[in-house]
């Protein structure tokens, strides 16, 4: 590649990740050459006015015509566009919890580490949701599985922080080495890596052998993945490692790594599997990815049950939004098997809502573990009396993740059945088993409420608030009860400015 | 005279009342009544400018409005007028008829809350949000909004239990939640299929889309879609209602809730599930609707006597009550099953009555319970003496119930039974055994009451004093003038029942 080949490349579609990768580099620099005495909440603080530029600069590139760069690896369409959207702003508000994360066990040395592994964590995530090519996909998800590794053990001096890390980097490899396997039948019959030149390849299949082993490489890929969405039947890792992480890192884990597991899997799905054409016994030719619907539905089904069940034994409140955030991941595969127009409307709307409720839901469980030291649900008993505001703002997030009508989690929802039911073969069952499974969420979901709101507190000292988690806390709930009355806020926002993601094949 | 945003004014003006009380000192105990008070009068207002507006000669179609509130599937969607959902509001004649109850009862309940102990605050802003949800749920237009107004009853109801009543009160509070989120999940299945199938969620345009051969739909809607989707809907209502073997939750809620709630819940609650049937069961599928009719008039005499029949064994003054406001229900489903003028007409006025007659005998179990705390018939006996004005409103009010003519009771047990005879005289004159059984249990417990064994003294009780007088005069007033004048009644259910009649070919 000659100077000229590089000059010609429109870099400025790839600003938010050059000012992510900048701060980064700035971090890491930062951490080694200041004092020893300094407070390294002052990285955290230049690692979110960071996130904001770049989320600034992403904003700018809303309607941008889609690029694609560095020889198609890179594209800039609006799929990347929303995606990033969603990854940025859970990104910063995670953050914000970091920096008020009181560091001990171990953490307080390496609290600077902490926000640039972060950071890197982050790139890779938006690498993925704008990656035209296998390879960089791949390069992608290990940029955002590596640190998340090391994160997740960043308690150095708790056991069960280490437990963790051990159990999240074991099932990663295992997980990532599936998904290469996968990947590799894909390379081998297309004979590229790039995205596009694998539809072009696959428009045009007929050996019905070949297309075997490509429903084979689906699953390998898909199975894979399920890892980074914590659904079945990867999702045995989450609560341990759930629970184990540091609280902001569980935050990360369950937010912005699901959300980038889903982008990668849209990705992959459609522009590789969406184009494979599979005669059926009745002659009619469809895609690969409608005759595999049925195995898509069942992985669906199995995540809710798996989640939403064992979700209602846990008295360890990150041990139940482990579980909770692998019945979300279910929910949103729904609308991943119905695959109607409103699909990609669906899965941005609810990872947007599922952002705003869960690290909501996530700040007030980091205040009150930090201050009463345990996990168990029954130190939120009586918070309505300690922290009346507090409460309530949890009681919001609460009936959001439990799909109560007024908050986005049910126009969320909504989206989702809609998705499901509109196609001609309509996917009752699985509607049946997502709305099932939601009303057995409320007996654990209100199990906090009735904590929060019924029993008397054990303690009733005041507890203070940093304005960090204050500020998520406000942001979350507001946009959390702002989508939920007022859906068209962010569905014409997405409408306006990303048409149906048109341009997503192009 | 203008209506616009007349009824947004309506359904919503306890949102004032919620604003202010967040403001007043928690322990500021005869503000927060005071206020509590004052914020349910707005919406009574309105409700009779409304009824005498429409008195004077004023058209209903007149208080509609309808604004762009929820886009989904994009602007190719918006543009064939799919996938919209309004914020449309409007009333016919049965929904003026149950918003003008609703703002009676909740002003009256609102009055009976004095008897509430501690937490009065909080207390208020629940039955405040409830009022909201029970005026939506009738005004609404449109499937989704009805569904969100009644989920909005669903959380301040689980709290107002949870929290204020007596002793299995969580118990009870979860069971409610459990049943009714069971219920509302099937509701939410039939609506979000027909929504994603049809395209809207307006009733009017479903009621003519689904009737008219050939219309333009997303997906088809087969007849035996429309059969399940209604059978679907009502065990939704029937959860609600009750119908007979979804009952228990019921009967938990009408023992442990405090008396000013049951009134609500007992008055108005039960009666979405009928107004759901006949809004949505008979209006939007009338053909599958006749089909039923038999299975409705056989469950609606199977609730009038297991209702009565448990009701004589009951040892609690309100257990009596609660068995009695299924049995009663069961009038309601006899008129539906009728499926004619008079027996619809005999089901919306057992509506009505059994919510002012139900809202009136709980008023008097708080008043009794207030003075006694005890509520068996056993302890209670002999009350006459202490308290002689309670003892005969009890009795008018045990009169009203069991149908004694002059009373709105009778005139609504009169006709469903008339309309039943004329088209299945033999299940007819089954049901009639209820009658007399109602007789029998209501005199039974009344009479134990007032002039049981005295087991105790009831010395230095004071009978009915200052606020406790309004509830009771209101009551019977409405309760005796419908009973002797039934226009007030029949005449805004004029044009309702003629379009439904329409619908079923009557």
């Amino acid at each position: 590649m000659d100077l000229d080949t590089l000059l010609s490349f429109e870099w400025g579609t790839m600003t938010p990740e050059f000012i992510i990768l900048g701060i980064l580099t700035l971090l890491s620099v930062l951490d080694l050459f200041l004092p020893k005495h300094v407070d390294r909440k002052i990285l955290g603080w230049i690692g979110f006015v960071g996130v904001i530029l770049a989320l600034v600069s992403l904003v700018s590139l809303i309607g941008h015509e889609t690029t694609s760069i560095l020889f198609d690896t890179f594209r800039l369409d609006s799929f990347a566009i929303a995606f990033k959207l969603i990854l940025l702003v859970g990104g910063a508000l995670v953050l914000l919890l970091a920096i008020d994360f009181n560091h001990n066990e171990g953490l307080e040395l390496y609290k600077g580490e902490f926000f640039y592994l972060f950071l890197a964590a982050l790139l890779g995530a938006m690498m993925m949701a704008s990656s035209g090519d296998l390879i960089t996909l791949f390069v992608g998800l290990e940029l955002l599985s590596i640190p998340s590794y090391i994160l997740a053990g960043m308690r150095k001096r708790n056991l069960k922080s280490n437990e963790s890390a051990m159990k999240y980097v074991i099932n990663g490899g295992i997980s990532s080495a599936i998904t290469l396997f996968g990947m590799s039948y894909v390379y081998g019959i297309a004979g590229t890596t790039n995205l596009k030149g694998i539809a072009t390849v696959f428009g045009g299949i007929s050996d019905a052998q070949h297309i075997y082993i490509l429903g084979l490489a689906f699953f390998m890929i898909f199975v894979g993945l399920s890892f980074k969405l914590a659904s079945a039947p990867f999702h045995m890792w989450a609560p341990d490692v759930y629970e184990g992480a540091p609280t902001p890192v569980t935050a990360f884990l369950s937010v912005v790594s699901k959300t980038a597991g889903f982008v990668i899997i849209l990705r992959i799905l459609l522009s590789v599997f969406g184009y494979i054409p599979v005669t059926q016994e009745d002659g009619q030719q469809i895609p690969l990815l409608f005759a595999i619907q049925d195995y898509i539905a069942f992985l669906a089904g199995a995540t809710m049950i798996i989640g939403n069940v064992i979700a209602l034994r846990q008295h360890n409140i990150k041990r139940l939004f482990a579980y909770s955030s692998i019945a979300h991941a279910g929910y949103i595969l729904v609308a991943l098997t119905a695959m109607s127009f409103v699909t990609f409307d669906a899965i941005w709307f609810y990872l947007l809502a599922y952002a705003l409720m869960n690290l909501g839901a996530f700040a007030i469980i980091q205040l009150i573990t930090m201050k009463t030291g345990s996990e168990d649900i029954s130190h939120f008993a009586g918070l309505y009396r300690r922290a009346p505001l507090l409460a309530v703002a949890m009681g919001i997030f609460i009936l959001s993740l439990a799909g109560i009508p007024g908050t986005a989690g049910f126009i969320g929802k909504l989206n989702i059945f809609m998705g499901a039911l509109m196609v001609d073969q309509a996917h009752y069952v699985l509607v049946s088993i997502m709305i099932a499974t939601t009303v057995v969420s409320y007996f654990y979901y209100f199990g906090i409420m009735t904590q929060m709101f019924f029993r008397p507190a054990a303690d009733e000292a005041k507890i203070s608030l940093p304005a960090g988690t204050t500020a998520v806390i406000l942001f979350t709930a507001i946009a959390t009860i702002l989508f939920g009355i007022m859906p068209n806020v962010a569905l014409d926002f997405l409408h306006t400015n990303f048409n149906q993601f048109v341009d997503f094949m192009r | 005279m203008d209506f616009n945003y007349f009824l947004t004014l309506l359904v919503f003006s306890p949102l004032l009342g919620i604003l202010l009380l967040a403001f007043m000192p928690k322990a500021n105990e005869s503000g927060i009544k005071m206020l509590g008070v004052l914020a349910t009068l707005p919406s009574l207002i309105l409700a009779l400018i409304a009824y005498f507006s429409y008195r004077g000669g004023n058209d209903l179609a007149n208080f509609s409005e309808k604004f762009r509130w929820i886009q989904f599937g994009g602007q190719g969607a918006e543009q064939s007028g799919m996938f919209s959902v309004n914020y449309e509001l409007g009333i016919d004649g049965f929904g003026l008829v149950m918003v003008v109850l609703t703002a009676v009862i909740a002003t009256l309940a609102a009055l009976a809350s004095f008897h509430i102990k501690k937490e009065w605050k909080g207390y208020y802003m629940l039955f405040l949000l409830l009022e909201i949800g029970m005026l939506g749920v009738f005004t609404s237009q449109n499937l989704i909004l009805f569904f969100l107004f009644f989920e909005i009853t669903l959380i301040p109801m689980f709290f107002l239990i949870g929290k204020w009543g007596y002793y299995e009160k969580e118990k009870a509070a979860y069971s409610f939640l459990i049943y009714n989120g069971l219920g509302s999940a099937i509701l939410l299945i039939v609506i979000m299929v027909l929504f994603s199938r049809t395209g809207t969620s307006n009733i009017e345009m479903l009621r003519m889309i689904l009737n008219t051969e050939n219309a333009p739909l997303v997906a088809p809607v087969s007849e035996s879609l429309k059969m399940g989707l209604l059978i679907a809907l009502l065990v939704a209502f029937g959860v609600k209602l009750p119908i007979f073997p979804l009952h228990s939750w019921m009967l938990r809620v009408h023992v442990e809730a405090p008396p000013s709630i049951v009134m609500i819940h007992s008055g108005i609650l039960l009666k979405i599930g009928a107004f759901g049937l006949i809004r949505f069961g008979m209006g939007i599928f009338p053909e599958q609707f006749a089909d039923l009719t038999v299975l409705l008039a056989v469950l609606g005499v199977i609730n009038l006597l297991y209702g009565a029949f448990l009701a004589f064994i009951q040892t609690d003054f309100k257990m009596v009550l609660a068995y009695s406001s299924i049995s009663h229900m069961g009038i309601v489903l006899i008129g539906l099953g009728a499926n004619n003028e008079a027996g619809i007409q005999g089901a919306i006025f057992q509506v009505v009555s059994h919510g002012l007659i139900s809202a009136l005998l709980f008023f008097l179990v708080g008043v009794m319970y207030e003075r006694t705390h005890t509520t068996t018939l056993a302890n209670l006996g002999g009350l006459a003496k202490g308290m002689p004005i309670a003892s005969g409103f009890l009795l008018a009010g045990a009169m009203a119930s069991l149908g004694l003519p002059g009373m709105s009771g009778f005139v609504s047990e009169f006709m469903a039974f008339f309309g039943l005879f004329k088209e299945m005289p033999v299940l007819a004159a089954v049901g009639t055994l209820g009658i007399i059984m109602t007789a029998v249990y209501l005199l039974r417990a009344v009479l134990a009451i007032t002039y049981g064994k005295a087991e105790r003294e009831f010395v230095g009780i004071s009978d009915v004093r200052s606020f406790e007088w309004a509830p009771i005069l209101v009551l019977v007033g409405l309760i005796v003038l419908i009973g002797v004048y039934p226009n007030v009644l029949s005449e805004p259910l004029q044009a309702t029942l003629e379009t439904i009649l329409m619908g079923i070919g009557g």
